[in-house]
Formats: structure tokens, sequence, C-alpha cells
């Protein structure tokens, strides 16, 4: 399994002795979106868990509301999504407790990329977004990489279909690659972003065997969370 | 209550079997300022009294959150409530951390009661100078718990804590049969008027209705209900039900204080052990 596993020595093999790799990841796929406009921000996940060919389940939100105006989406070990949002609850709530408010997104945000990084040496195999509304109302995405490397933009894309959505994305919403003879680009509305992010999903379940099933998308705004569900393909 | 050579260490028993640190630090939550905590079917309610200590301060927070399920009111030494009430957060939290549901407030309270007791044992350590009124609820319904500096911890239908609080204790006594099925607005309403008794007499003689130096924090826990502190306007709101709705409590007289309630003239019996009238009341 490992580049430096002992099949790579024949000299070294024994017969008889069988020899059972154990890696403690896996990949239970999926795919994340978030896209964030002037005072809100569309957060997008499917719904498949699956291991290899297999699938978990159909009906798994990688969806969770830490509070009110933040949403994390956390994708690939299924069991280190789990350890490292019940991390983040906990956390939160002991802030809650000391200074009597909720974490702002930005506080969430660099909490996470500490909280991450502190598994330097045993990382959580996670490709997390993290979008909420910021102090100044602003929607606000930001991405990370499994060491909590921590990046703000406008609109991210993750998961094992992350490679096919991120360019549709930088088209769409961030207008690259296209000829716009000189005009501004029109604001981002919140009904642009949940299509943009719906018809990206549609595309990523044809090409990706891991993403599927349906997608479950959280509109947030200061106002709160609003959720919608949208059925893809299941094959 | 006079110094003897018994009483300068926590592990020193006296001839009586008494342990009067232990005691000496229950006279700490005599000194606190009153609070109440009752119960029905469905819901825990704790009233508090606040005092400031001065007129330049703002008065202590006399009610702590402890989790969705579960809160404090306390009475006596603010900084032991503060480490106190940290440690239960961090129980909650890591309880609900590791079973994803909240921790049983019997359990919970147990839980206190070993690690305050360690501290009425250990000749480095002094007790608690607090006490707590816990109102909970889980899923054998709402709880009050009254926790002493003693680390006895007593299931309570309805009970109060601090100074001047056997009129508070006289009150609850008295209507205990009402609360079961009272409905949640009755009872905060009744916690009020336990209170009542409480307040410094000429508190109560003035019928001042925006007296502003006595605050009254009121929360309430319990079925479909996460643990809240109410706001400004619904406090508002249940004092004048309260004042609306019940007689005014008796104005509680100089030797209402539980110390005389139980203890003896001491002049005529010559020096004797101290009695202090610990909170044995069955419930």
């Amino acid at each position: 399994m490992s580049s430096l596993g002992f099949e790579q020595f024949p000299d070294y093999q024994v017969p008889g002795v069988s020899h059972a790799d154990f890696s403690p990841y896996e990949s239970n796929g999926g795919s994340i979106v978030a896209i964030a406009g002037e005072d809100f921000v569309v957060i997008a996940a499917d719904t498949r868990l699956s291991s290899g060919y297999n699938i978990h389940t159909r009906t798994q939100s990688k969806l969770f509301p830490l509070s009110n105006k933040t949403v994390l989406a956390s994708t690939g070990c299924w069991c280190d999504t789990l350890s490292l949002t019940g991390l983040m609850k906990v956390r939160m709530q002991s802030y809650e407790h000391t200074h009597l408010k909720t974490m702002t997104t930005d506080a969430v945000a660099q909490m996470l990329s500490i909280t991450m990084y502190n598994r330097r040496f045993f990382p959580y195999y996670v490709s997390n977004i993290l979008a909420g509304i910021d102090k100044d109302g602003k929607g606000v995405v930001f991405s990370y990489d499994p060491i909590g490397h921590c990046e703000r933009a406008t609109y991210r894309a993750g998961g094992t279909a992350g490679s096919l959505l991120q360019p549709v994305l930088d088209n769409q919403i961030g207008y690259k690659n296209m000829n716009l003879n000189g005009e501004e680009p029109p604001v981002l509305t919140k009904e642009r972003a949940v299509a943009v992010a719906s018809d990206t999903f549609i595309s990523a379940a044809e090409r990706d065997i891991y993403t599927g099933d349906s997608v479950l998308i959280n509109i947030i705004t200061a106002d709160g969370i609003e959720t919608k569900e949208l059925q893809l393909r299941q094959d | 209550m006079f110094r003897n050579q018994y009483d300068s260490d926590v592990t020193v028993w006296s001839p009586q079997g008494r342990l009067h640190q232990v005691e000496y630090a229950m006279e700490a939550v005599k000194l606190g300022t009153a609070t109440v905590g009752l119960k029905n079917r469905d819901v825990a309610v704790l009233v508090a009294l606040s005092k400031p200590s001065s007129e330049l301060s703002a008065s202590q927070r006399k009610i702590i959150p402890i989790d969705d399920h579960l809160g404090i009111s306390i009475a006596g030494i603010t900084a032991d409530a503060r480490v106190i009430s940290r440690y239960l957060r961090s129980e909650c939290l890591s309880y609900k951390h590791s079973y994803g549901s909240a921790y049983p407030v019997s359990r919970l309270i147990t839980n206190l009661g070993n690690k305050m007791q360690t501290t009425t044992q250990r000749y480095d350590r002094r007790p608690y100078g607090v006490g707590l009124l816990v109102g909970g609820y889980d899923e054998k319904g709402p709880h009050i718990y009254q926790v002493t500096p003693s680390a006895t911890f007593y299931n309570c239908k309805a009970n109060s804590i601090g100074s001047r609080s056997q009129s508070a204790r006289t009150y609850l006594e008295r209507n205990l049969d009402k609360f079961l099925n009272s409905s949640n607005e009755q009872l905060i309403c009744d916690g009020i008027q336990a209170i009542h008794g409480s307040l410094p007499t000429d508190e109560l003689q003035s019928n001042n209705e925006d007296a502003p130096q006595l605050n009254i924090t009121i929360a309430i826990v319990g079925k479909d209900q996460p643990f809240k502190i109410l706001n400004e306007l619904e406090t508002k709101k249940y004092l004048s039900m309260a004042k609306l709705k019940g007689t005014p409590a008796e104005p509680s007289r100089p030797d209402d204080d539980e110390a005389s309630t139980s203890r003896p003239d001491q002049a005529d019996s010559g020096p004797r052990d101290p009695e202090v009238a610990v909170a044995t009341e069955e419930l």
C-alpha cells in the first residue's frame, strides 16, 4: 500500500506470511460548494456517503450549522468530519459561556484553522468550507486544506468533484475568462447564487460517481438560515 | 458562635463529632442575598435577589446558566461560585460531547458533591463558601437541588437559601401543595412572592415601584424550555403580575434569620458547642 511497503522488495517476502495493511483514512466522498454575496452566503453539499463502489447512505447532510450565522460544510473522511465538528461545537459553546456572546464567523474560521493544524502530523482528512455572515454583515467564505490552511474567498468548491466544480464557479460567479466588453459584471443576487450552486451540483453528479442523490442548500442571511433541497441523479 | 480549640482546621473533629470549619463555611451562605427555587410538573424556576455592594457598582450575577437543561443560583462567595460553575459547565460539555445527550441532573450534582467533599477532608484545602440552588430538567422531569458547602445536597420540591431566607422557606412550605399543578406563570409569581419576605424591611415598607436598588432575577428551565434568564421586560411583567395576584408577604422580622429558629438562648446555658441551624429539613 505505502510507497515503502514490502511489496516493493521481493527479496524480503517470506512465503506464508500474510500482511494486512491498515489505513486509518477512508474517503467517504461528496462535494461541497459555497458562494458569498453582498449580504448573504449560499452553501451547498450533496448527501451521499460512500465507500469505494458502495453507498453507505443517500441521505446524510454534510452541512453543520455552528451558529445561526455560520455553517461548516465538511467532506472527506466521515469519522474525521464527525470528530472535528463535535470538537468545534464544544469549543463554541465554551466560548459562549465565557464571553456571553456567539462567536463571529471570522473567529470560528481562525479557530478551525488552529484546531486542524494541531493535528499536523496525523491530519483530519477533511475538505472544509466555512460560510457565514461576518461582523460587518457581509457574506464570507473560508476554505481549508486538510492541515488547516485557511483562505478567504468569494466562492469555493471542494470535495471529490471540487476540481470539476471550481472552474464552473470561476466562470459563472467570478466571470473569469469571459469577454465582458468592459462592462461591470452584475451584482450577485441570492437567486443566481442558488441557481449556479444547484447547476454545478447537477453537472457534478453527471461525472463524479461519489456525488449524487440530493443536495442540501443553506442560504445564510442576517435573518437566519434557510434550507432548500434538490434531488440529483441516484446512479 | 464562638471560637474554640477545635475549629482552626478542617481536619480536626470536635469532641461532639462536628467539623466546625465546615459549619463556619455554611455561615458564608447566609451572608449572600436570598434566592428561591421551586418547580411544577414541567418546569423549574429560580428567583434571586441581588443587591449591589454600593451605588456605584452593578450587582453580582446570582443566576448562572450551566447548560441548556440546567442553571444555578448562588449565595455566598461569588468567586467560589465561579469556579464551581466553570467545573459544572466543563462536565456538562464533556458529557454532551461523549454521550450526545444532556448530563442527568442528579448525577451531575452527585459528581459535584464528590468533588466538594475533598475540600472538607484535606488540610491544604478549605470548603467552598457558596451554597447553590440548582434548577434543571432532564428525562426524569424538573429538579431543584440545594448544594451546601459541607458537600451535602438535597433534592427539593422547593427551597430558599441566603440571608433572611427563612420567610421565603415558610411561604414555600405553606404553599407547597399547589406548586405541582401550577401553571408556569403562577409558579414564577409564587417565586417572586416567596422572595418578597427576604427583602430588607425598609424596602418592603416602601411601595415605590421603581425602587432601583434591589434587582430580582428570574430564570426558568423545563420541558421545551432551555435554561433562560428572563430579560428586563419579561421580569417587569412578572413582577407586576405578582403584585396584582397575591397578598404581600409579611415583613421579615429581625430575628427571622434561620440562625435563631432552632438555636436555644445561649446566654443562660454557658459555653457549649455552637449549634448551627444546618438546613436539615426533610423535604
